[in-house]
């Protein structure tokens, strides 16, 4: 019997490390593409960045060395901040309508709205806010290129906070109700509490995906080679910058585009890390 | 100090089924009265029905008269939030807030009703805990720990505070040891014992030697209907009616 006993120990050792081998190849293959481009956009990148990025807005004329991106930067962060300020708190609300109230028909066609402007091309969604704000306002804006991120981001949030709600116990409501405590209240104090840490991740998610967004700008904030912050205004932005520069025929301006590259995804990595960072505080999600 | 609580004709129902048929009780004020009965009989049923938190299931409803002290729970005009802040709960599994600290915890019952007074709160969680026998344990992390770092049954007993920090008449107890270890247990039903001289208990048991423990009166119920109320030691030697007898000699359920 001892020989059949370590034959099947052989066996399993074998299979165990061929399962073990499969799941960190699977991993490696996983981290390698975001590896390989944040290599490949630091290696391009790293050279063009200088004060003079961060300080300057486009040169004059074409091809010129010099200039910077500080107008498409603050651009960026102007839409994304108009974006937010829409996409957050519709998303948010709507999924805490279809987790915590909505019962039957009425939740079931949310959810398959959500689902299909979840859907809908970048590009449709940027053509939408044209005909609707760009046309009557009679000129493009910041204003018009957030509204449009903000729309892309309403379905994303909507959905993975009705997902992270649901997945809060029964009994921790059930705890909040027989305390006398409203059901408005313990929604907001404690059920969404509870989740938060997986709503912000929903959040983060939305909004490093529309960070990077280039097709729904064309026809919104469209693009500015000059600073300005009104919002009423065609406003500079990253992704369209670094659309324009990489397009061109001129070297300088491909090099800039590569130091527009890494500066978006740093900036993306950065506003992720930090609202982690504030979440995480106090006890989050059951973390201690 | 506990109040009364009587039950007059109470109905209760989850959609067609019928699960409380026409249940009538007096409930003694400062005493445990222990709900036994096999699974499935209302005995759950009937104390959710008791602070309304039956109603909060999808197309559950309830109907008749529940008077406590000088409130009809089931009357017009009356507000479920306003019941639950004079009627506690304690559930069958331990369920603290796990995203607050054990102070806030203790605390939420009062602060999310908009209580502020901070050196009012501090006294009040203290007290709480005191009453539910964990202050000890706990009193150097109470903001440093989550509710949810502590064993099942420092859990259980911080879930008693918190009910009890809402200042209720009457303290409903769900089967509140049947997810515990024996200490835990035991250090619960202690914990009835004291509680009684302030609050009215009725405690939902599986435990028929529970029942005999803590509680001066206990109910049987059988499929919805209340068979049996007597004094504990009445219906564990002397029952009145043969299924009562039945179930505690264990010849079913």
């Amino acid at each position: 019997m001892p020989e059949t006993n370590r034959t099947i120990q052989w066996h399993r050792r074998l299979a165990d490390k061929l399962a073990t081998a499969l799941a960190v190849i699977c991993v490696l293959l996983v981290m390698l593409p975001l590896a390989a481009i944040f290599s490949y956009l630091v290696i391009r990148g790293i050279a063009s960045l200088n004060l003079a990025f961060f300080t300057h807005i486009p040169s004059g004329s074409p091809g010129e060395p010099g200039g910077g991106m500080a107008n498409a930067i603050v651009g960026s962060i102007v839409i994304l901040l108009i974006g937010s300020v829409i996409g957050v708190p519709l998303g948010v609300g709507s999924g805490i309508y279809l987790s915590e109230y909505s019962r039957g028909q009425f939740g079931r066609v949310v959810r398959f709205t959500a689902d299909v402007l979840n859907g809908v091309p970048s590009i449709v969604i940027g053509i939408a806010v044209y005909a609707l704000l760009v046309i009557r306002q009679k000129h493009f804006s910041a204003l018009a290129g957030g509204v449009a991120l903000g729309i892309m981001m309403i379905p994303t949030i909507t959905r993975s906070t009705e997902e992270m709600l649901r997945l809060v116990p029964n009994s921790i409501r059930e705890a909040a109700l027989g305390l006398g405590i409203p059901q408005w209240r313990s929604t907001l104090s404690i059920t969404l509490r509870t989740a938060m840490s997986g709503v912000i991740t929903g959040v983060m998610l939305a909004f490093a995906r529309v960070s990077g967004e280039t097709a729904p700008l064309l026809f919104t904030a469209l693009g500015n080679q000059f600073w300005s912050t009104k919002l009423n205004q065609p406003i500079a932005a990253l992704p369209l910058q670094i659309y324009i520069y990489a397009l061109s025929p001129y070297d300088e301006w491909h090099r800039l585009a590569w130091a527009g590259a890494l500066v978006l995804i740093v900036l993306i990595v950065a506003t992720s890390a930090s609202v982690r960072w504030v979440a995480s505080r106090g006890f989050a999600g059951g973390a201690h | 100090m506990g109040v009364g609580i009587k039950v007059e004709n109470l109905n209760a129902w989850f959609g067609k089924h019928q699960a409380l048929h026409s249940i009538n009780m007096d409930i003694l004020p400062n005493h445990a009265t222990a709900i036994i009965g096999p699974s499935g009989c209302g005995k759950s049923t009937f104390v959710r029905c008791l602070n309304r938190m039956h109603e909060t299931n999808p197309d559950a409803r309830a109907d008749g008269k529940v008077q406590v002290k000088d409130m009809n729970i089931y009357g017009e005009g009356v507000a479920p939030v306003d019941v639950r802040r004079r009627i506690g709960m304690v559930f069958q599994k331990p369920n603290p807030f796990p995203s607050m600290s054990i102070y806030d915890n203790v605390a939420a019952g009062l602060k999310l009703n908009g209580y502020h007074n901070r050196k009012k709160l501090d006294e009040i969680v203290e007290k709480s805990l005191r009453s539910s026998a964990l202050w000890e344990e706990v009193k150097d992390d109470l903001k440093k720990k989550s509710g949810a770092s502590l064993s099942g049954g420092q859990q259980q007993r911080l879930c008693i505070a918190r009910a009890l920090a809402v200042e209720p008449d009457v303290l409903l107890m769900d089967e509140p040891a049947s997810a515990l270890d024996p200490i835990s247990t035991s250090k619960i039903e202690d914990l009835i014992f004291e509680l009684k001289e302030n609050y009215t208990v009725v405690i939902v048991t599986h435990n028929m030697q529970q029942a005999a423990r803590v509680a001066e009166f206990t109910a049987f119920f059988l499929l919805g209907k209340l068979i049996e109320f007597d004094k504990t030691e009445k219906i564990f030697t002397t029952p009145t009616d043969k299924r009562t007898e039945d179930y505690i000699t264990g010849r079913f359920g």
